[in-house]
């Protein structure tokens, strides 16, 4: 379980690294690297070229912008989860960073990766989508701000392009209430399912491909879950009345 | 004997080196050495066409590709550990396949490096051509021999084996109540956090092989690679260092990285070392749990069981290495602490294309265990009886002893329970576990067990007194984590009578002591506890016997304490273990440090050669421990209240009791971290893990993302009683604690939940989505 | 890159794990690695004062970084740290694999939480995965080690 060979590069500047991005031909992003470290240890990542961004000080930050709040793209899951902006003003994020993980992989893994990732499980991915929040991708072809309902598309996968960096994530300050369950095996696991609620927004997680917004009345309509070992689709719908029930109570 | 440290909470002597980062685990030593990896079979089955591996030898950095054809033992099988007369269709694998894979991971091609990194490279590259051939993944399907896992072995079948006592079928028919029922466990894993690592030095000039090995058995390791190479016993050294838990797989020999490395090593004249990664400790290292049994008994009005037939299958793996000890220990004590007067049992060990058993923690126990407490329950379920009640009434009583239970134990003897009192277990379990909580969903679960410990052949020590008065002590068993090195130090100072802290164990290092079985079948501390007991107390005669011509008193006048020899009642009159430990070794030349006093020209107490007739030099002995055939029987039950959250399926504990009885305890700290552990593997066995197969034989959760190992958040604290029926067998008095901590949790846990949420529970292991589906 | 207060020379090999280069360049065998990809623990280290997985880490990202390992909690002839004492004291390790990440993980979280409750000890240490102990002791281990820190 060891990396394959590939070129590292660590930029300076998010100019160089765009700059990579758009000239390497099968560069990753290698940020917080809680996802790609292990795909790469278990050889089901094989880039050519690595892109690490842990330099980039221009990404580091978090700060109030256009009626939200924004993060950078170094900001890691655990600065986030203890902001006191975040908090004020979108407090469901701190608590679905709690969700993520365990702490020892939030002081390292950022918010943006876990976006960037798109896993369908991602209780991040599942705020930004309830918050309707938005990304900013750059390129040397130019920068683009992506909403959230637009960004997903599938498993692992959202529309940035391959020479893409995802700069920054935004996400509008709520006033309601806001809740996020989830159904995990163990502590910190990715969830078997989840809701998240933003006042009378729902998001489900972990039940689809992507994460999917839902009618709090109804929540499973159209839900077609796959089975797994263990979670079969009645369960995981189970899971999801019970979870949503939850959140809305909240 | 002075008893003053057998029975204390003594500080775990190994810890500080452990808590200092100064363990010496087999990846830790061998900085320099070669670097390997293996090609393994990604097919559950197949043919192999060909194998090329010219790319592969091509790559800078890549010192040697091995396979079949490459190596001097490519078409050997390799041994069958346990061979069993009613084993009649065993099979081995070979070290590398060359024509035929039998289980997804199975060795293909051996890849030595400069470096791990591009020793996976190198794997990466070596072409193997496979013809895919249909795989037997369940023990069910194997039963059905549509397909065959050795073409040579008819109906997949490596043994059939019936015992009876009494007369089952005529007892059945005459029971007033009799049910049936299909009782279901699933593959599962060990999963030590330290996988398996071997590194080998050759000396050329000595012709001295030295291998480090993360096993459980260097003594064995040793004994056959000598034979395999062709070189005396007495250049082959083992040792297992620092070994990060075992839990019965590092027992298995040999692994084929056990032959390679070593001979890759002689070959290159360079050290070699294989360290295994997650991802192929889950496919290459043998597993066990899989079994499916059919139950059909008879009981009376009052609840006593009077006939109990079982007729299970065993889901072998691909190959049986280890022979039939995993199906024989189920059957020899299926029965438990039960009087089954007419009992009869039949299995199957049958082939399927996974990776191959051997014991892991519990080693078939459980599946008994859940078999006769399943049957418990369902008695009571049957006759609206109280399940402690209809325990109660079947119980063998502590006058029954020694109880034959009539059937062949994994010794080859018959399985007979030495000594217990399982009704004091299990009032004190209830006593301790108190009134059921206030609420819904919450089930009562109960379990005994037992468990025979402590077999044989034998173990041995050596224990030597040095000039400085510090006592060092060697086993050839290795630890992984027991405590070895304080337990046995107990037992030594109390001998010796001196303080725990002088006392050095080594343990598991062949050039420390050469001979030994293995730790395996909780029997560490009855096999070596009495060896050591056994050295150190020679050690002490002969300490009194030098001292008794120093001291001018009688041998027998003479004790030891406080790391003296002393004359009893006259406190004036010792001599420090130090000296005597001089004295005992007469010398021509005088070193400092107060040796001069043992030099042939000073004057002597008595007449005579230096050294005295039948005796030898030095303070040292070495003792062993071989018991007739036949175990220690260890005991227990556990109890628990449990929470079934009645929507997400979680469970919560809300106490847990253990009431336990391995007769003498040397270190109860030591023995409750034990139990703990145990019950923490027994909860992940039963609720969080299990090894997905799938229909083409691919393991499908080889990850610790998906084999759902329980941390801190699941895992209750266990509250435990002690009872002690001290064993008649051996001098100590000890039984083995090593697994009673595992045994019977499946078996507690179904009853619990059974009790909870009012569903039948008849597999092993659960999870919620399971639970969901049954309360439908 | 500074390593438990000892400026080390950079790693060059840029696919090398940082736990490979703690272990077998550096020497630091303390630093123990059990999955390889996240979920066991034992490899965890201080990287600039917070736990981290060091598999999840690339050696060459650690330029211009302070680390911190097992070795570094105490000096060999020095006592050992309140958290190393307490896990002896309370019988917190059999094997001793998982342990070095245990510590490292409680020292950050000791820093954090002096006087931690039994649940953010559990959301603590529920990171780190033990085969051997059952946890039980290690939950004692922790709050022992809140205790002797207090008063150290
Ligand atoms: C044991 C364990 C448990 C976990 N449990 C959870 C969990 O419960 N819930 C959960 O959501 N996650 C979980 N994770 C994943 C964790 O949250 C990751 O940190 C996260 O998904 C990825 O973030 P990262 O910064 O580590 O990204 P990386 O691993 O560095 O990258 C992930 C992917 O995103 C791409 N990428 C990253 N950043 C950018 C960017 N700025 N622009 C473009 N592409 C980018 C990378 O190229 C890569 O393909 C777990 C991880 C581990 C090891
Ligand atoms: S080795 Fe790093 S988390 Fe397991
Ligand atoms: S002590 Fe062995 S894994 Fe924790």
């Amino acid at each position: 379980m060891k990396p394959p060979v590939f070129e590292y590069h660590a930029p300076a500047s998010v100019g160089e690294a765009i700059s990579l991005l758009g000239s390497l031909a099968e560069a990753k992003v290698l940020a917080g690297g809680q996802s790609l470290v292990p795909l790469l240890n278990f050889r089901l990542a094989r880039p050519a070229h690595l892109v690490d961004i842990n330099r980039l000080a221009e990404l580091t930050k978090i700060y109030e912008r256009d009626g939200g709040v924004a993060v950078g793209a170094v900001v890691r899951q655990a600065e986030a989860e203890v902001d006191p902006l975040l908090r004020e003003r979108c407090p469901l994020l701190p608590l679905a960073l709690r969700l993520v993980a365990h702490p020892v992989i939030r002081n390292r893994g950022t918010v943006c990766g876990s976006l960037a990732h798109a896993d369908p499980a991602s209780e991040l991915c599942a705020a930004l989508l309830v918050l309707d929040g938005r990304v900013t991708a750059r390129s040397q072809r130019g920068e683009r701000v992506i909403a959230a309902a637009d960004f997903f598309r599938g498993t692992m996968d959202s529309v940035l392009e391959p020479d893409e960096l995802l700069t920054e994530a935004w996400f509008p300050a709520t006033a309601g209430p806001v809740a996020i369950a989830e159904e995990a095996r163990r502590h910190g696991d990715f969830a078997l399912a989840g809701a998240a609620r933003a006042g009378d927004r729902l998001a489900l997680f972990g039940v689809a491909t992507r994460p999917l917004l839902a009618d709090p009345a109804d929540p499973t309509r159209g839900l077609e879950p796959s089975s797994e070992p263990e979670c079969s689709p009645d369960f995981r719908l189970h899971l999801v009345k019970v979870l949503v029930e939850r959140v809305m109570q909240a | 004997m002075t008893t003053r440290l057998f029975g204390e909470r003594v500080q775990r002597l190994e810890d500080e080196r452990l808590l200092r980062g100064q363990g010496r685990y087999t990846d830790d030593l061998g900085n320099g050495a070669l670097e390997c990896a293996f090609v393994r079979s990604p097919f559950a089955h197949a043919r192999i066409h060909s194998i090329n591996a010219t790319a592969a030898r091509a790559l800078p950095g890549v010192v040697a590709v091995y396979t079949a054809a490459d190596v001097p033992f490519g078409d050997l099988d390799l041994p069958l550990l346990i061979p069993h007369p009613q084993l009649t269709h065993p099979r081995t694998q070979k070290c590398l396949a060359s024509s035929i894979v039998r289980y997804a991971g199975e060795a293909v091609a051996f890849v030595v490096a400069e470096s791990r990194y591009l020793a996976e490279d190198a794997a990466d590259l070596v072409e193997v051509e496979y013809e895919p051939l249909p795989a037997v993944v369940t023990p069910e399907r194997s039963a059905k021999a549509e397909n065959l896992v050795h073409a040579d072995v008819p109906a997949n079948s490596a043994a059939d084996v019936t015992q009876a006592v009494g007369d089952v079928d005529s007892a059945l028919a005459r029971a007033s109540h009799r049910l049936r029922r299909r009782l279901r466990l699933e593959r599962s894993a060990a999963q030590p956090l330290e996988a398996r690592a071997v590194w080998a030095r050759w000396d050329a000039v000595e012709g001295r092989l030295t291998v480090y090995d993360s096993t459980q058995s260097p003594t064995s390791i040793r004994g056959g690679l000598a034979v395999l190479f062709g070189l005396p016993e007495t250049s082959v050294e083992v040792i297992a260092p620092d070994v990060g838990g075992g839990f019965g797989p590092k027992i298995m020999l040999f692994n084929p990285d056990e032959l390679l490395v070593p001979y890759a090593a002689m070959k290159l004249g360079r050290p070699v070392k294989w360290t295994e990664d997650r991802r192929e400790h889950f496919t290459a290292v043998t597993h066990e749990r899989a079994q499916v049994h059919e139950v059909d008994f008879g009981f009376d009005d009052g609840g006593k069981l009077l006939a109990l037939d079982v007729d299970f299958i065993h889901d072998a793996g691909a190959y049986t290495p280890y022979g039939l000890i995993l199906p024989i220990i189920t059957a020899a004590q299926l029965p438990g602490p039960y009087r089954v007067p007419n009992y009869r049992v039949r299995f199957r060990d049958l082939y399927t294309n996974c990776t191959p058993t051997s014991p892991y923690r519990g080693a078939g126990r459980p599946h008994g265990c859940f078999v006769i407490e399943r049957v418990m329950d369902a008695i009571a379920a049957e006759l609206g009886l109280d399940r402690a009640e209809v325990r109660r009434r079947n119980l063998l009583q502590p006058g029954d002893f020694p109880y034959s239970v009539g059937t062949m134990w994994q010794d080859g003897g018959m399985a007979v329970y030495d000594s217990g009192d399982y009704p004091e277990l299990l009032r004190l379990a209830l006593e301790r576990l108190g009134p059921k909580p206030e609420g819904d969903n919450i089930g009562l679960g109960l379990a005994m067990y037992v468990e025979g410990t402590g077999v044989g052949p034998y173990e041995g020590a050596h224990v030597q007194v040095l000039v400085s008065g510090k006592v060092v002590a060697s086993t050839g068993i290795p630890t992984q984590g027991q405590g070895h090195a304080t337990v046995f130090a107990q037992v030594v100072a109390d001998e010796l009578g001196v303080s725990v802290e002088d006392v050095t164990v080594t343990s598991g290092d062949t050039r420390r002591f050469p001979w030994g079985v293995g730790t395996f079948a909780s029997r560490g501390a009855v096999m070596s506890g009495n060896a050591m007991a056994n050295a150190a107390r020679a050690v002490a005669e002969k300490a009194k016997r030098v001292a008794a011509e120093h001291l001018e008193a009688d041998a027998a006048d003479l004790e030891l304490a406080g790391g003296e020899v002393r004359v009893k009642g006259s406190p004036g009159r010792s001599l420090p273990l130090a000296v005597v430990s001089i004295l005992s070794n007469p010398l021509r030349y005088a070193f400092g440090g107060g040796d001069e006093i043992a030099t042939q020209f000073q004057p002597r107490p008595r007449p005579g050669p230096p050294l005295a007739e039948g005796e030898e030099p030095g303070l040292e002995a070495t003792g062993y421990y071989s018991p007739s055939p036949g175990s220690t029987w260890a005991g227990g039950c556990h109890a628990a209240y449990l929470r079934v959250d009645p929507k997400t399926y979680r469970l919560e504990f809300l106490k847990y009791v253990v009431a336990h009885d391995c007769g003498r305890v040397i270190n109860p700290m030591i023995l409750e971290g034990q139990i703990q552990g145990g019950v923490a593997q027994g909860i992940a066995g039963s609720f969080y893990e299990r090894l997905l197969y799938d229909e083409e034989g691919q393991l499908r959760n080889a990850s610790f993302m998906e084999f759902l190992m329980p941390y801190a958040t699941e895992i209750p604290d266990v509250e435990m009683v002690h009872l002690e029926t001290p064993s008649p067998l051996n001098p100590l008095g000890i039984k083995g604690a090593g697994e009673a901590g595992t045994i019977p949790v499946a078996a507690m846990l179904a009853s619990a939940i059974e009790d909870a949420l009012g569903v039948r529970i008849d597999e092993m292991p659960l999870n919620p989505n399971r639970l969901f589906e049954l309360t439908r | 890159m500074i390593v438990n207060g000892i400026e080390r020379p950079e790693a060059s090999d840029p696919r090398r794990l940082l736990s490979d280069y703690l272990r077998h360049d550096l020497g630091l065998t303390g630093t123990h690695v059990g999955c390889e990809h996240g979920v066991c623990g034992c490899c965890t280290i201080l990287f600039d004062g917070r736990p981290v997985r060091s598999c999840l880490l690339l050696a060459v990202q650690a330029r211009g970084h302070e680390l911190a390992t097992v070795e570094g909690l105490a000096q060999p002839e020095a006592p050992m740290h309140p958290v190393q004492q307490a896990f002896k004291e309370c019988h917190g390790l059999q094997c001793g694999f998982c342990t070095p990440g245990f510590l490292m993980a409680t020292v950050a979280f000791l820093r954090e939480f002096p006087d931690p409750s039994d649940a953010e000890i559990a959301d603590a240490i529920a990171g780190n995965l033990c085969r051997c102990t059952g946890y039980a002791n290690i939950r004692r281990s922790v709050r022992r080690a809140a205790e002797l820190s207090r008063q150290a």
